[in-house]
């Protein structure tokens, strides 16, 4: 199976791919600004800050959807010796660290007019900033480690001991009392965010979304390229 | 309607400012991650431009080698 996911193989899809990605991200990110912006109602309590909502819970989605992704492709990438889960992983983890970075930063500008203070040690705060920190290991790891198993061990030991965080994460509003307020949507359960508020939020995180396939495509065909010019110095 | 949708009953500011970090973000990976791309491709171009015609028809063979040079002004 794992065949199909070979560089040469999909490079042709790959390559092509951004320009439609882009093209559909602008029409996407341009439905969900009006929406968010302009035509959703007000809170009764937040008033106009919960606008803030649509950018920083869809970044805080993604990232951790992202750093899931990066460890699981890591782990199932070591056991098996799959090199292009790792070239993969790699691809994901910038835009991966910069959702975390914008989930940290616009949940700072939300807590000042909601809490009174930019910044609070509330348990889904500072995990969110443990998140940050086992990116930017990840991240550095790629940057100072030239010897593939090596980088390869390391960066899957830091994706393990980082996912451990992501359930801190999200429980953290339930199993501690913090600052920050539990979660509005449940896919299990009824979710108490009404659907005026809900429709821009899904429509900001397909574009977020859609974001982050763009950049991690750029990213992989970078990555594939530069091994293709390392491959035609040994010509 | 203007002065509405800017000020926001006064948290305009903090909006504003969420959704500009947002967006400048963007647009700084996305220029980040271009320059890497072109960085790259076009020191295949160059490196492939030098090799002699024997090792060209040798890379060609290689079907990525060959979509990289067919894809480059793609992104």
């Amino acid at each position: 199976m794992f065949k199909y996911f070979e560089p040469n193989k999909v490079f042709s899809i790959t390559s092509k791919a951004p320009k439609y990605v882009l093209f559909l991200f602008i029409i996407v990110l341009s439905i969900g600004l009006v929406e968010a912006l302009i035509l959703s109602p007000e809170d009764y309590k937040q008033s106009h800050s919960v606008r803030i909502m649509y950018v920083h819970v869809p970044a805080a989605w993604i990232s951790l959807g992202i750093f899931s992704s990066i460890t699981f492709l890591s782990v199932v990438g070591y056991i098996f010796k799959i090199r292009n889960f790792f070239l993969i992983s790699k691809s994901l983890a910038p835009s991966g660290f910069v959702f975390n970075i914008i989930a940290l930063v616009t949940g700072s500008i939300w807590g000042k007019p909601t809490w009174g203070t930019w910044w609070a040690w509330d348990a889904r705060i500072t995990s969110m900033l443990i998140l940050a920190l086992f990116y930017i290991l990840y991240l550095i790891a790629w940057r100072i480690f030239e010897d593939n198993d090596k980088v390869f061990k390391i960066t899957s030991i830091i994706t393990i001991l980082g996912i451990v965080n992501l359930p801190i994460i999200k429980y953290s509003v339930d199993w501690w009392n913090t600052l920050h307020q539990p979660a509005s949507i449940n896919i299990l359960s009824k979710s108490s965010i009404h659907v005026s508020m809900l429709f821009p939020l899904m429509i900001m995180t397909a574009a977020f979304a859609l974001f982050s396939l763009l950049i991690f495509l750029m990213k992989y065909n970078t990555e594939l390229i530069k091994i293709k010019n390392k491959g035609l110095d040994r010509l | 309607m203007i002065n509405e949708t800017l000020l926001m009953n006064g948290y305009g500011l903090y909006v504003w400012s969420a959704f500009a970090f947002t967006l400048l973000n963007f647009v700084t990976l996305y220029a980040v991650i271009k320059i890497q791309y072109n960085k790259e491709k076009n020191k295949f171009i160059a490196k492939f431009g030098s090799l002699n015609s024997e090792r060209a028809t040798l890379a060609k063979s290689q079907s990525i080698n060959k979509e990289i040079l067919s894809t480059i002004s793609s992104i």
